[in-house]
């Protein structure tokens, strides 16, 4: 096409007077590259992993090219046909351009948003937390889809706590930027609270294991054996009444005169037991975080 | 060939000359307790002082020739045989003893009349954790035309074949499978505390010491590492508190820590940066080390030392355990961190001394004390 009417152009300019020739030429090409310009349509709404397709205008071949942010494909197209973009072109949410050159480039901007959410992401935190402390606990669930897209539309999600001595309880939270969160305070006794998040169909199930707080009272009891004195504590709880965990290391201290004899006993089945190798009259005290005992006296072997 | 033939004989006797003079004379006129010109076999006369004596002895053992050592002591006990004697000097059971080479010794008479002598002798140790030192006293006695070590040491009691019931907690660390969910399984790393730090200035160097507490539920593996900060605020030096920790510490316990800077005076130090690292690791609380009857005294060099007493209370032996003694002044400040290696293994149910040093400057100072025991077990490692 161009090729003709260069011919024409060259004709013109010898048989005629050649400015008109030149303004009769330029107005010849100007309506031809207004006649090539391809004009591109963008999907609208759409959504990763389902097919979506671009308009085109114009007629014959050209060169396509889509750029996405996790994509880019080149390929050969018809001009006048719908470009047609697969499931697996649009996968990952956020924003495309697509180009057609031929030979000039046209390019249309246009954004996929995520599909619907299929699962979600749920952080708790901390893992062990104390009993009886304030806004200890908190729990951040963010709504993916399959294509792991971030879900940034408002939803709604459900948090559900449930522990062991008190009612389950349960409170709705829109997401803000693909977000839901809360804070809540531990409960009064030791154990498992079980935390879930749902929307919809979707959950997850995270569990925080509540733990006693520091020891309350320390008391301990002795007795003279062969060997020394073997000492115990009674059952050793925090100041909710849960018994401290078992390993927990209670510090037995025997003093006589300028001697002394420590032992770090574990609690084992809430009761913390040590044999000291003492003799004479010894004064026996305990201590285990920041909670001391009462002092016993007893009488070690002779 | 002929001028060869006579320079050849001359350095052949020389050489012989010289060999003879080394082997028989040189140990009288070489400085005490120094193992070189030592006795070889067939060439050591029989002892004529105390010195020579223990010389002899402890060359003996140096150099790991038991019968020779066991034939020349003195025993007082008919009980003790010559695998008690050689355990007494190589140890047993795994303990540090058995992984350390006497490298040198110093001796000092300290008493001396024609029949009995008293020597102090300081063994030189090389150990897989170090240099160790040992200052022993040894009687000596004069039979016939000789001197003779008095050997008194009672051999190490026997462990009873018994069973020993073991029930106490272990913890298993379970780490979940890498395909699961992001977040499903996160447990926090266990909850540590430095409660107290001191920096001193000592002729090694500067030291940071303190203590540091597990406040959570579970086991904690625990080291400390410190910056020191100068004015400009650029690091001077960072070191970590190596083995001056009880690394694994359980629910509610304190340990002491110390790190060493040589050559770091605290004068250029504006800043101390201290940072502790917990993880979560697999732990026992197995076995339980009781620390008995501590005892601030001067020992016989005149140095302040924290003796006492390790009793096992459980049914596995520690190889090698390693004393950590916190000192507090008055205000409960921690105000000096020292350890030792206890040589010999802590056999079940027995006891085992230990003896820690304090320097004298802080003798006046200290009011109490506090000792925790780090235990190697070669089962475990």
């Amino acid at each position: 096409m161009s090729s003709s009417i260069n011919t024409v152009c060259k004709n013109l300019k010898r048989c005629c007077v050649p400015a008109l020739a030149i303004v009769i030429c330029a107005s010849v090409w100007a309506l031809w590259a207004q006649a090539q310009e391809v004009a591109l349509r963008a999907p609208s709404g759409a959504v990763a992993g389902t097919t979506a397709s671009i308009g085109t205008s114009g007629g014959g071949s050209a060169t396509f090219y889509l750029a996405g942010p996790a994509i880019a494909v080149k390929r050969d197209v018809q001009l006048g046909q719908d470009i047609s973009l697969s499931p697996k072109d649009l996968q990952s949410a956020g924003r495309y351009v697509a180009i057609v050159c031929a030979p000039e480039c046209t390019s249309v901007v246009f954004f996929v948003v995520p599909s619907k959410p299929s699962r979600l992401t749920f952080l708790v935190h901390p893992s062990r937390a104390p009993v009886s402390l304030n806004d200890v606990i908190s729990g951040v669930a963010i709504p993916f889809d399959e294509f792991q897209n971030m879900v940034i539309a408002p939803l709604n999600i459900q948090f559900q706590l449930a522990a062991k001595g008190s009612a389950p309880t349960s409170r709705n939270v829109q997401t803000k930027d693909g977000a839901a969160w809360f804070r809540t305070n531990s409960g009064k006794a030791a154990g498992a609270m079980q935390v879930i998040a749902s929307l919809k169909d979707v959950t997850a199930k995270r569990v925080v294991q509540q733990v006693a707080s520091d020891p309350c009272s320390l008391r301990i009891k002795g007795q003279p054996t062969a060997k020394g004195i073997l000492v115990e504590t009674e059952p050793v709880r925090d100041c909710s009444g849960n018994p401290v965990p078992d390993g927990t290391i209670v510090t037995f201290t025997a003093k006589n005169g300028n001697q002394t004899s420590f032992v770090d006993a574990p609690v084992k089945q809430d009761v913390a037991r040590a044999t000291l190798l003492v003799k004479g009259s010894v004064v026996v005290s305990a201590a285990s975080g920041v909670a001391m005992g009462n002092e016993l006296r007893l009488n070690g072997k002779e | 060939m002929k001028r060869t033939l006579p320079i050849v004989i001359l350095l052949v006797v020389v050489t012989a000359v010289l060999l003879f003079v080394g082997l028989t004379g040189g140990r009288m006129s070489g400085p005490v307790g120094v193992a070189s010109g030592a006795a070889l076999p067939g060439f050591s006369a029989s002892a004529s002082t105390p010195e020579q004596a223990l010389n002899n002895f402890l060359l003996d053992v140096q150099r790991r020739n038991w019968d020779r050592a066991f034939a020349g002591i003195e025993r007082t006990s008919d009980t003790l045989n010559e695998q008690a004697f050689i355990q007494e000097w190589i140890g047993s059971n795994g303990g540090l003893r058995a992984f350390s080479n006497l490298e040198r010794f110093d001796t000092r008479p300290l008493h001396a009349t024609a029949s009995d002598a008293d020597m102090r002798v300081r063994l030189h140790w090389t150990t897989p954790v170090g240099p160790v030192e040992n200052v022993r006293d040894f009687h000596l006695t004069h039979r016939g035309d000789s001197w003779r070590v008095v050997w008194d040491e009672k051999p190490a009691p026997n462990v009873p074949a018994q069973i020993v019931p073991v029930n106490y907690l272990r913890w298993d660390l379970v780490s979940g499978s890498a395909g699961e969910d992001w977040g499903s399984h996160n447990v926090d790393a266990p909850k540590v505390r430095i409660v107290s730090m001191n920096a001193i200035d000592s002729a090694q160097g500067a030291i940071v010491m303190g203590e540091v507490v597990n406040e959570d539920t579970i086991p904690a593996f625990v080291n400390v590492n410190a910056t020191l900060v100068d004015g400009s605020g650029s690091a001077l030096d960072d070191e970590s508190s190596f083995d001056k920790i009880l690394h694994v510490l359980l629910p509610k316990q304190v340990t002491p820590y110390r790190i060493d800077f040589p050559k770091v005076s605290l004068a250029k130090v504006k800043n101390v940066r201290m940072d502790v690292k917990a993880t979560l690791v697999p732990a026992s609380s197995d076995p339980v080390i009781g620390v008995m009857n501590q005892k601030l005294e001067t020992d016989a060099q005149g140095h302040p030392v924290l003796h006492g007493e390790l009793l096992n209370e459980s049914g596995q032996v520690v190889n090698i355990p390693h004393v950590i003694a916190s000192f507090y002044d008055n205000n409960g400040k921690v105000v000096w961190v020292s350890d030792g290696y206890v040589e010999r293994a802590l056999m079940p149910q027995a006891t085992e001394a230990f003896a820690v040093e304090l320097p004298q400057s802080l003798a006046g100072k200290v009011q109490n004390f506090h000792v925790v025991v780090n235990q190697y077990s070669l089962q475990k490692s």
